[in-house]
């Protein structure tokens, strides 16, 4: 039977605030245990939250990029749950009224097509803390620095056909929280992360089939490896005559499997109610338009206008925009050199084989825009060859200075006198009589030897047009 | 209304409260005796009438984001229960 | 030396006649000696109260006049007090030491006030009676045999044995008012958000409020003036500049109209309070004001109401009480189910636990539509009710109780008669009204309170009324003979 794969996602985006969604304790990552869990964090008795501004606009920009309704109205509610990592025993989070609702993304396809996929909603809510299991015995620590962090959970419709597409999907909005600045994207440190809910049923059926819940996955790998393996199970249980039992499960990297989860086996009555804490978030028009105005250019839109104002393929302005900083080094970089073809050249070949080399972000660059574009020029002033160039660019990946400095420090710079070069090119037919008796005689693809010694003889840094415009004529004898 | 003791067990276990037999059939007469009473509210005519969450009609202050709390870790685990190196502990969780 | 009000005590304060050490250590003594009778302070704090006696001397002599300066006040024990056992009435918080200040304690300390310990309460402001605290009841000093009201009881009995010139309170379905009347003292809840919550520990949310609980209207203005204001830290503290409540306590109440509910005056209403009530509107009467009969229809459903938002909200409020971070953990716990459902079994009380059930009932699934939706929208329309007749009235008079002070023991086992001890305050909660209750005359040796609602925002008013009431009549001034 041919089966089809249904997939929704939820993900939850770390907002990239400094102080936490309802108290003004820090949300750096990394602190010792507890030292950024304020008395609010803690649900201690008596504390009340007050609502961060910025978490508002965030959410509110982040509404606006997927082009979904911004709630003039949006009410938090408590989610009512008993859990060690969960301090007041409820989540503040929205349920009835989110802050953005029914918006889209739309998604690259492994065929160039292009395929929308819809935005169910996008609600805030506080992040729990973490539970530690190692090193404490029969016990289990307790870690609520994680407390309180501003979480935006966006929830996509069950749209997505395949675990390519839940990737492809899952990087799209990666880029976009980026590009917005609302989120650090950092997926180890779980500031995006993504619960995937997978069902499977016969190709045609327009009923969905009984899903499953695959928690928790930190890495566009993982989600990939847990929903195909999800996919394999659910088919093959179906098929040999089980049913689907609607579950949480966990991915097991190291075992590449899935396996239902033992603490959310028992049904959940969260009992949502208004939290009386906190009033109705009013967002007026003014406010959207103000945000509005304040947002960076998207990611699609700029690969649009890439395409356009600098005569890049589709596929290489969308290489270039992937992400926010790839994108301001590249238009760093044109405006320093003026070559858009070059610039997208070098940034995708060499630029970004050395940052993968070096394992750096592009904002970590040793070579900073206008260092790159120093060394563009020598490029377009015939000052160096390509191949030369490349040699200095890793010198100055290594930190040995500017583009100049080492070409004067090297010696690199190409050799441009003719009379020069004619003695060089001299010498070498002088000591290759055989090879130049075949070439007389008809065998032109020695000429590539020619050049070859010529080269050699410069140490590359004659003009490579030159040596071959000025070999042709001493070959032929002129 | 009649509240059976299954119903207030499951009622305890949502509110993590311990309750032997004697209690719940305590619970379930009283509670009974208290939803009866609020029965009354079924008397009321609410077609159209907009639930009332909040006394005022006032929209949510927004807090700048800016970081006011210190660390006071100390002082909040002199009060904690059982806490080692810094963290809360709690019978071991399986997740 | 004879005992005066908390305005008697600033005055005399500030002209030199006394220190606020004396008047401190006057105070501590008729604690030691008279509240064994009574157990309305479950923490003197006598040491703290001392020193602050001593710090406001200085800054008297100084030629300071911060609004409570040197004047002993008490804090009810819902108030976090940083450094002094915050214990809610509650096992479960027995031993947590609050690590901070409630917004009104920083407040009050600010103006000077010195505090003398923390007031008893029923368990996390839950009861009518004060007999659901972990620190057994209080008793009503005019008859040790009765209750003194809650949850305040604590203040009320306090101040009406006059171990305290004033004390807080907080008032969620009456808990200041009622006490207040059963003890013969003058308390008043403020409207919704005047006073921050912060710290405050919540029974329900939307309906907390802090308020003044003292002798007479002239000293509760004293203390709003201290304890109301924005809070930055409480999302629904009012954003309204500072009032001085002791403005307009001189105003004459001519052509003022009073609302009288032909539904606070039914067959729910002893005869006796009635008696009490109509003679004192008739002081008010003779003082200018006019009365006008309104009708709050959907009266008798505020109790209904009540009794599902309350508990709902509370269910979750309380849910943080969970044995980890604070509070009561049981001993030895096998695991986690177990360390939540003995540590918070054997924290709380049971009348506090039967709200929990009640609030974790109403908002389970299949029920939060039947109970918790509709009691939302019934709250709505009591607040409508009380909308139309602001529309012809400035004020809203009737009795605070029903009937007089209980015997203790009385309605323990019926939870719904004792519920039903707020039928009259409960709605200025549910829509959000200030609210104020005055002694109004005696039944026997038993006080009857009258109760004043006013618009939003008009404690001023409520004030004003009680302290023209005042000026008239001396049931305010009156104490239990064995605590003179």
């Amino acid at each position: 039977m041919e089966w089809e794969t249904v997939i929704g996602l939820e993900i939850h985006a770390q907002l990239n605030t400094a102080s936490k969604i309802f108290s003004g304790a820090a949300t750096a990552y990394g602190a010792e245990p507890n030292r950024q869990a304020c008395a609010v964090d803690l649900g201690l008795p008596g504390v009340l939250p007050v609502l961060n501004e910025a978490v508002v606009r965030k959410a509110v920009m982040l509404g606006l990029a997927l082009e979904a309704q911004i709630a003039p109205r949006s009410v938090f509610a408590r989610k009512n749950y008993f859990y060690p990592d969960l301090p007041k025993g409820y989540q503040i989070s929205q349920f009835e009224l989110p802050i953005v609702a029914r918006g889209h993304l739309e998604i690259e396809l492994d065929d160039g097509s292009r395929k929308r996929i819809g935005v169910t909603r996008a609600h805030l809510e506080e992040d729990a803390g973490k539970s530690l299991h190692e090193g404490f015995g029969t016990m289990t620590g307790i870690d609520l620095n994680r407390a309180g962090t501003p979480l935006v959970e966006i929830v996509s419709e069950p749209e997505l056909g395949s675990a390519r597409e839940a990737v492809a999907y899952m990087k799209k909005l990666h880029a976009l929280v980026r590009y917005l600045d609302i989120c650090d994207g950092n997926m180890q440190e779980g500031s995006f992360r993504c619960d995937a809910n997978v069902s499977v049923r016969p190709a045609g059926e327009s009923s969905f089939g009984i899903r499953t819940e695959i928690k928790n996955l930190n890495s566009f790998r993982f989600v990939e490896r847990a929903i195909n393996f999800e996919v394999e199970r659910q088919i093959e249980l179906i098929e040999s005559g089980g049913t689907v039992v609607q579950e949480t499960r966990l991915f097991d990297p190291d075992r590449d499997e899935t396996r239902p989860m033992r603490s959310k086996e028992e049904a959940n009555d969260y009992r949502y109610f208004p939290d009386p804490d906190l009033l109705p978030v009013a967002i007026h028009t003014e406010d959207i338009e103000a945000i509005r105005a304040e947002m960076p250019e998207l990611p699609d839109a700029k690969r649009e206008r890439f395409v356009r104002d600098y005569a890049l393929s589709p596929y290489d302005a969308g290489a270039l925009t992937a992400t926010r900083d790839l994108a301001d080094y590249y238009e760093a970089l044109v405006a320093a050199c003026g070559a858009p073809k070059l610039a997208a050249n070098w940034m995708m070949g060499d630029f970004t084989a050395a940052l993968n080399r070096s394992e750096l972000e592009v904002g970590d660059s040793p070579v900073a825009p206008a260092a790159l574009a120093q060394l563009l020029a020598r490029i377009q002033d015939a000052t160096i060859s390509g191949k030369i160039a490349k040699e200095v660019f890793d010198a100055m990946w290594a930190g040995e200075g500017d583009a100049d400095a080492i070409i004067a420090a090297r010696g690199l710079k190409q050799i441009t006198d003719t009379g020069a070069i004619d003695r060089i090119i001299d010498d070498v037919i002088a000591a290759n009589p055989v090879q130049l008796e075949q070439y007389r005689a008809g065998k032109d693809k020695l000429l590539g030897f020619f050049v070859g010694q010529v080269m050699k003889k410069t140490q590359g840094k004659a003009n490579p047009a030159q040596v071959n415009e000025r070999l042709r004529a001493r070959l032929r004898g002129d | 209304m009649s509240l059976t003791s299954d119903e207030v067990r499951r009622i305890a276990h949502l509110a993590r409260l311990a309750v032997d037999d004697r209690e719940a059939e305590g619970f379930a007469a009283a509670l009974s005796d208290i939803f009866d009473f609020v029965e009354a509210l079924n008397n009321a005519d609410i077609e159209g009438v907009a639930p009332m969450a909040h006394p005022l009609d006032a929209e949510q202050r927004l807090r700048p984001d800016r970081v006011t709390e210190s660390d006071q870790r100390e002082r909040f685990q002199d009060i904690a229960p059982a806490v080692e190196g810094g963290v809360y502990l709690v019978p071991r969780v399986i997740e | 030396m004879t005992l005066d009000t908390l305005s008697g005590w600033a005055r005399r304060l500030q002209a030199g006649e006394i220190s606020s050490r004396e008047l401190t250590e006057l105070y501590l003594d008729r604690i030691d000696r008279l509240d064994p009778g009574i157990n309305s302070f479950v923490t003197v704090t006598r040491e703290q109260a001392l020193a602050a006696a001593d710090a406001a001397d200085q800054r008297l002599a100084q030629g300071e006049r911060a609004p409570l300066l040197g004047l002993p006040v008490a804090q009810k024990d819902i108030f976090c007090t940083h450094g002094v056992r915050t214990s809610c009435g509650s096992r479960m918080l027995d031993s947590f030491v609050a690590p901070y200040d409630a917004t009104v304690v920083e407040r009050m300390n600010a103006a000077g006030a010195v505090m003398l310990g923390k007031t008893n309460m029923d368990e996390f402001a839950m009861g009518s009676s004060n007999e659901t605290s972990y620190y057994g009841p209080v008793r009503n000093p005019w008859d040790p045999e009765r209750v003194p009201g809650g949850s305040s009881g604590g203040s009320a009995a306090a101040v009406a044995a006059r171990l305290v010139p004033a004390a807080t309170g907080t008032d969620t379905g009456g808990s200041i008012r009622q006490p207040a009347a059963f003890c013969g003292v003058t308390g008043l809840k403020p409207t919704y958000g005047r006073v921050s919550r912060y710290g405050m520990i919540a029974f329900a949310s939307s309906l907390d409020q802090g308020g003044p609980m003292a002798a007479s209207a002239e000293d509760c203005a004293l203390m709003l003036n201290a304890m109301a204001g924005f809070d930055p830290r409480d999302s629904t503290s009012l954003e309204r500049p500072d009032e001085d409540f002791t403005a307009g306590l001189d105003r004459d109440l001519k052509g003022l109209r009073i609302g009288l509910p032909r539904e606070y005056f039914g067959d729910g209403l002893h005869a006796d309070v009635r008696r009490a009530v109509q003679d004192a509107l008739a002081v008010l009467r003779e003082r200018g004001a006019e009365p006008v009969e309104i009708s709050l229809p959907n009266s008798n459903l505020s109790v209904p109401a009540y009794y599902v938002v309350a508990p709902a909200e509370c269910s979750s409020n309380l849910a943080r009480y969970d044995g980890v971070r604070f509070g009561h953990r049981c001993n030895d716990p096998r695991d986690l189910m177990d360390l939540y459902t003995r540590s918070r079994a054997e924290g709380f009380g049971a009348e506090v636990k039967r709200r929990i059930m009640i609030g974790t009932y109403v908002l389970s699934a299949g029920y939060y539509d039947a109970y918790y939706l509709k009691a939302q929208k019934v709250r709505q329309l009591i607040a409508e009710d009380f909308r139309r007749a602001f529309e012809r009235v400035d004020v809203i008079a009737g009795p605070t109780t029903p009937e007089l002070p209980f015997r203790l023991g009385e309605k323990s086992a019926d939870p719904i008669s004792m519920y039903l001890s707020d039928v009259y305050t409960i709605a200025a909660n549910l829509a959000g009204l200030p609210g104020l209750s005055m002694p109004a005359g005696t039944i026997g040796s038993l006080p009857v309170g009258l109760q004043l609602i006013g618009n939003y925002f008009e404690e001023g008013r409520l004030l004003n009324v009680a302290h023209q009431f005042q000026q008239e009549t001396g049931w305010h001034q009156r104490m239990p003979a064995t605590f003179a």
